[in-house]
């Protein structure tokens, strides 16, 4: 057993796993209050990513601004897509709603890949690049400002949730829609703000992963890890998005750690969330937190 | 629209049930898609060899895409993996074919029924779940399968693919694309008779109660877990034949050509076509298959004005499948079907189409 790596690797997993639960929040918080499921969620990541690496190096902003405009465009791009795109969908089966997320999926990513090449593309140094210890394990600074910066999201989230004008309608149109629309919520404005908010929340994910790993198109497929999460979670349970996330992020790690000391079957670490899928929708498909719902003739 | 797109034409009526689940719903109808037929027989004649394949790609998808829209179409499932069975299919033909030494026209149905087997399977967790969860299953279905393909060199020949010999009929080898047509276009014309047949037997109705409302219908005595897994068997077993056409005809097989994208252009053939279509699929895939070639086209005469723009043509291609499909579901969420349907009743009612 090398118990180094493993520690090493549970790090990283838990690293990973905040921002899986990032990530699958965002996806929870629009299918909870519009019903719509977003494949393009990891979509979202990539623009952010991208629009934020464009103001840094083409139009060489500092950071700050930078970030700043990046937040203000996402926040725009996701009113601009529910208004546009996604408004004329409500009330059509599920079939469609995820088609069309499908096909915006497809856009963005082809969009992406020929305005900026399909390669990784490392983003400008932020932050110093030297290790730090922290209990004797070596942790880059990024991944310690992509914890804190989760944490901060979901603190955010909840007090959001509990305290804000605009959380309390947004739970009361999750609650139940008619209810809420006849006490008062303006249902087009929760819409609309369910998708900025995700938009926006999503392109923090993609900067701070692309101030690790670089910016490419493979972002797009962390939109698709955030399923297993969800799932495991409950598709309308925000707590279990984060838990879900930090278990997938953690399986993934140790699973390459097995895979690679006694396995060695290569990449099965990429899979393995896929099988838990399977097997979560095979014994308890609400997942852990979601409600369960009953069908009523 | 007065009369409804479904109006009959004058002087037919139909007075028993036989009648009405006629697999052509008039005379005319019949005699038009028998002329279809003839004119398709005909047609390597005065048609280039790209034409040709063109006509066989649609043929082997609109088959694979046929499937799938028995399953979401008619028994209201959602597959995001069906690409991953399409693979499956020309993997297994390919491999039953080589190790076996069976020929290849029986293993093609053989690959199906190895596909069926397959989707069965994973159409178990679809007698429990539906809609989203069962999207999400199948997407995962999807990615299991292609880290399949990849590893199972004994079966595909891992990442370097394997090799589909040419089918052969009574010492003639299907090698030129004129032959490999009538191959296609008679698997074609069998399937969708057996497709159109399906959804007018039992079968098939108890699919479509299903889809219409689950528990009514197994209130009324359908059993929901053997349809719903039969349903995945059918679906799979049309896109592992699908697939087996497709190897045969490329003689190649490699594990790239099956990924989500695909399964994703299958699913965007039957909603542009018209979910619960048969001749919408066809419609469809024939869009589908043509809407690359037209980009292609459409990008050599734009780059003239913008030179440059033909770096990007894979990325142009890949946009225009989202957008047809994001514009179909905006626009047109009936599909192709539907708007046939429509331009047929306007011509019949002519001109007084009020």
């Amino acid at each position: 057993m090398n118990w180094d790596l493993l520690g090493q690797l549970v790090v990283n997993g838990v690293i990973v796993g905040m921002l899986y639960g990032v990530v699958a929040m965002c996806f929870v918080l629009i299918y909870k209050s519009t019903q719509v499921v977003n494949f393009a969620q990891g979509e979202f990541l990539l623009i952010g990513a991208w629009t934020c690496w464009a103001m840094l190096v083409w139009l060489e902003m500092p950071f700050w601004l930078g970030f700043l405009f990046t937040l203000a465009f996402m926040f725009v791009f996701g009113i601009l897509l529910q208004v546009v795109v996604l408004k004329p969908l409500i009330g059509e089966p599920i079939i469609s709603v995820i088609m069309l997320t499908i096909g915006l999926s497809i856009v963005f990513r082809a969009l992406m890949s020929w305005m900026f090449g399909e390669f990784v593309k490392p983003f400008p140094q932020v932050f110093e690049a030297d290790a730090v210890n922290v209990l004797g394990l070596q942790v880059q600074p990024a991944y310690i400002m992509s914890m804190v910066i989760s944490v901060v999201i979901m603190v955010g989230f909840f007090y959001f949730f509990k305290y804000s004008r605009m959380g309390l309608a947004m739970r009361a149109t999750a609650f139940d829609q008619q209810v809420a629309q006849s006490l008062g919520v303006s249902v087009k404005q929760v819409f609309a703000m369910c998708w900025a908010i995700s938009a926006l929340v999503s392109a923090v994910a993609g900067v701070v992963i692309g101030m690790v790993n670089g910016v490419s198109s493979a972002l797009s497929f962390f939109g698709i890890k955030v399923f297993p999460a969800a799932i495991l979670g409950g598709l309308d349970s925000i707590v279990g998005a984060i838990v879900g996330g930090l278990i997938i992020g953690v399986l993934e790690n140790v699973s390459q750690y097995v895979d690679s000391q006694w396995l060695q079957l290569g990449g099965l670490y990429q899979i393995v969330p896929f099988y838990v899928l399977v097997i979560i929708l095979m014994i308890k498909p609400y997942g852990l937190f979601g409600t369960k719902d009953i069908e009523r003739i | 629209m007065a009369l409804g797109a479904n109006s009959m034409r004058c002087g037919e009526f139909r007075t028993s049930y036989r009648q009405d689940s006629t697999i052509f719903p008039t005379p005319m109808s019949r005699n038009f898609a028998i002329a279809g037929v003839l004119l398709l027989m005909v047609s390597p004649v005065f048609l280039q060899p790209y034409h040709l394949n063109i006509l066989i790609q649609i043929g082997y998808m609109g088959i694979a895409a046929l499937g799938l829209n028995i399953l979401v179409g008619f028994s209201g499932q959602i597959s995001l993996g069906h690409a991953a069975f399409f693979g499956f299919g020309a993997f297994a033909s390919a491999w039953i074919n080589s190790s076996f030494g069976i020929p290849v026209i029986l293993a093609i149905p053989l690959a199906g029924v190895l596909t069926t087997a397959v989707g069965m399977i994973v159409g178990i967790p679809a007698a429990r779940i539906k809609g989203l969860y069962l999207a999400i299953a199948t997407l995962a279905a999807q990615y299991i399968l292609e880290d399949f393909f990849n590893r199972a060199v004994w079966f595909t020949g891992g990442s370097a693919g394997s090799l589909a010999n040419p089918l052969s009929l009574f010492g003639y080898q299907m090698t030129t694309d004129t032959r490999y047509f009538y191959v296609v276009l008679a698997f074609v014309v069998v399937m969708y008779l057996l497709g159109t047949n399906l959804i007018r037997s039992r079968d098939g109705r108890a699919l479509v109660a299903l889809r219409d409302h689950y528990l009514s219908a197994e209130i009324m005595g359908i059993n929901l877990t053997k349809y719903r897994i039969l349903a995945f068997g059918i679906s799979s077993f049309y896109a592992g034949v699908g697939g087996a056409l497709f190897a045969h005809y490329l003689g190649y097989v490699s594990a790239e050509s099956f990924t989500i994208l695909l399964s994703i252009q299958f699913l965007g053939m039957i909603i542009i076509g018209g979910l619960g279509s048969i001749m919408g699929t066809l419609m469809g895939t024939a869009f589908m298959v043509l809407l690359p070639e037209v980009m292609e086209g459409g990008v050599g005469v734009i780059a003239d004005f913008m030179p440059g723009i033909e770096q990007g043509l894979a990325y142009i291609k890949e946009m225009a499948i989202g957008l047809a499909i994001v514009l179909f579901l905006i626009f047109e969420p009936e599909g192709l079907a539907h708007r046939w349907q429509l331009t047929k009743a306007y011509w019949k009612l002519y001109p007084f189409s009020y």
